[in-house]
């Protein structure tokens, strides 16, 4: 019993994984201002590098680096270059999620709640409607 | 250069031609110009496609080792039945909807924009091609986010005509990196007990690792964010008002092929990386991916009879017939999946058709349009609506259609499994389908106040009709689809 907990906490990294993974889920799903959402995105994301990283590590391993006579024990490097693929995709997400937030701010004067701005956009379509030429027009 | 080794590198083609003329046609100033450039960077990938299926049928099966990388250390694109079946459907559909582009795009976007936007198309032709050519599970991330990054652009663009784009496009994003994240999750679980990446090794690897716990944690994370990517009841939420906000021309690309390229991932990772591991791959398609299918199937055909907005109805008839799909894989024989990828190729002439045609009502009427607009229209734009009409008939599975043969395969494979009730459940949904189709054909019809015929641009009706008759020619002579689509099936069942 206590065995299992000392190996839970030798392996902290992975709790800390967890709670940020979780941290950050709940944040894009539970917040509703839209810049929050994708802080929330960004922190779940980042948990996915800190757990590829993990996977990775070796104890007592060194960077693999080829070294002359001596039999060492090297750290997988592989999970290290999927993740920094990994963290331009990141940025790129969050660059796109943060520009199309300013174009929803000019558009519609607000980023708090998807529901507000549901509701704005509703009330814009009518008005739009009536300026509209319901005959339609040629090619 | 001999043609054998101009075939060698075709699966490289398929996906570096449109991505190395996006940058192009970023930078093109000159609307037509830049048209011109995605019209020859889907073509190309149409043609390499054609090449490949060719060789598929031929009895061959190859992969390219990108960097002459062996695998697994290396990204291999693996051509077989599968992929190059699903990559000819995908890129002669994009094919199809450049070609409309040209006239459709324009009149919902600023001519200004019209170089980033093809470039951007170009990028979500190559990504989603990727992401079938790829044998790697990590790679196929990367295509994952290339695709949906240059959609959310796409569908944002309609921003012009209705702002609501832009929210579209947010949830999108983000549900849709959630969606690739919990991929990316389960990709590394997988890789902490495997040590590979290469799908080929991992379906090796997978049955001799004594964590199976690992595996199945791994497994449920990756078809987690597949299933978002699928938009498969009830991680579908997305998929409406990305369609029904998207361009037209756009919704008519993503509904073509950005859902298919996800379910064939799915097949993938069911039926080739984990199928050494029956036990599981039973228990998730049996009790999991069936009843979602089957939700999504009811859900999306009942939302779709109640919804007044043409584009949101015929997404949500998406949402259905994606279901259909998920079912077909969810019957997991050789019929089943046969049937799946049949719907996959079907299903996009069905719904690009459908797209199209509304895309040429919007584009004469220029503006959205729910059902009330589109009142007499069937008088004053006969061509399209006809064509709009065989698309429609084949959705709902009318004999002499492409519909028809994905509905018989399906049922046929299903009662092949003994699933009586799944069967009625089917038949069922198709009735409540012809419902909403109806509704749609009432009102074209219907006498209108203006009935002054329309003059209907080649330009938009020309695509379409390809489509339609597409429709027609696989309604009354399926055997070359369903040949390679059986090919595919039996590729992953090893013919049982």
């Amino acid at each position: 019993m206590t065995g299992s907990v000392v190996q839970i906490l030798e392996s902290w990294n992975y709790l800390v994984v967890i709670a940020l993974m979780m941290g950050g889920l709940f944040i894009v799903i539970s917040q509703n201002n839209l810049v929050k959402k994708l802080v929330g995105l960004a922190i779940f994301q980042t948990s996915v590098f800190i757990f590829y990283i993990s996977v990775g590590k070796m104890a007592g391993g060194t960077a693999p680096i080829l070294m002359d006579g001596a039999d060492r024990l090297y750290s997988n490097p592989l999970p290290h270059v999927l993740i920094l693929t990994a963290i331009v995709v990141g940025v790129a997400t969050t660059a796109l999620g943060l520009a199309l937030i300013l174009r929803i701010h000019a558009a519609f004067g607000s980023i708090e709640d998807d529901e507000v701005l549901a509701m704005k956009a509703e009330a814009a379509e009518p008005r739009a409607r009536r300026g509209d030429d319901v005959t339609g027009g040629g090619a | 250069m001999s043609l054998a080794q101009i075939i060698a590198n075709l699966p490289a083609l398929v996906v570096a031609i449109p991505l190395l003329l996006s940058p192009v046609a970023a930078m093109t100033p000159v609307a037509g110009l830049a048209w011109l450039l995605a019209v020859l960077g889907s073509g190309a990938a149409f043609l390499c496609a054609l090449l490949l299926q060719g060789a598929v049928t031929s009895g061959e099966s190859f992969s390219y080792f990108l960097g002459n990388w062996p695998p697994p250390w290396g990204i291999e694109f693996v051509v077989d039945a599968p992929s190059a079946f699903t990559v000819l459907v995908m890129s002669g559909l994009a094919f199809v909807a450049t070609l409309f582009a040209r006239t459709a795009l324009l009149a919902e976007i600023a001519e200004a924009d019209a170089g980033k936007a093809y470039a951007a198309w170009l990028l979500a032709c190559g990504g989603l091609s990727g992401l079938v050519m790829t044998g790697d599970a990590f790679n196929l991330f990367v295509f994952l986010e290339i695709s949906a990054l240059s959609s959310v652009i796409l569908i944002a663009l309609g921003a012009g005509r209705d702002r609501r784009a832009l929210i579209a496009g947010y949830n999108y994003l983000v549900i849709g990196a959630v969606g690739a994240t919990f991929y990316v999750i389960g990709v590394g679980f997988i890789y902490a007990v495997t040590g590979s990446l290469n799908m080929a090794d991992l379906a090796v690897r997978i049955p001799e690792v004594p964590q199976t716990t690992v595996v199945m944690v791994g497994f449920g994370f990756m078809m987690a964010g597949i299933l978002v990517k699928a938009a498969i009841f009830p991680v579908h939420v997305w998929l409406p008002a990305a369609y029904a906000f998207a361009p037209s021309a756009v919704s008519s690309l993503l509904a073509a092929i950005a859902t298919k390229a996800a379910l064939y991932v799915m097949a993938r990772i069911v039926f080739d990386i984990f199928a050494g591991m029956p036990e599981m791959i039973g228990f998730a398609l049996e009790f999991v991916l069936v009843p979602l299918a089957l939700g999504g199937i009811f859900i999306g055909t009942i939302l779709a009879i109640y919804e007044n907005d043409i584009k949101k109805l015929l997404a949500f008839s998406s949402v259905a017939q994606i279901g259909y799909i998920a079912l077909a894989f969810g019957v997991s024989t050789t019929a089943g999946i046969a049937a799946g990828f049949i719907h996959i190729g079907n299903h996009a002439l069905i719904k690009g058709g459908l797209f199209l045609a509304v895309g040429a009502y919007a584009v004469l009427l220029g503006r959205r349009i729910n059902l009330t607009q589109m009142a007499g229209l069937g008088r004053r734009m006969p061509i399209t609506t006809t064509a709009f009409l065989i698309c429609g008939l084949s959705l709902i599975g009318l004999p002499l259609t492409a519909g028809f043969i994905s509905k018989l395969y399906l049922v046929r494979a299903l009662l092949e499994a003994e699933m009586m009730i799944v069967v009625g459940l089917v038949l069922a949904s198709s009735a409540l389908s012809v419902a909403y189709l109806w509704k749609i054909v009432e009102v074209l019809w219907k006498p209108a106040a203006v009935i002054a015929p329309v003059r209907e641009a080649p330009a938009l009706y020309l695509p379409l009709w390809i489509l339609a008759l597409g429709n027609l020619w696989f309604g009354v002579a399926p055997a070359p689809l369903v040949d390679a689509a059986m090919r595919a099936a039996m590729q992953f069942t090893g013919g049982m």
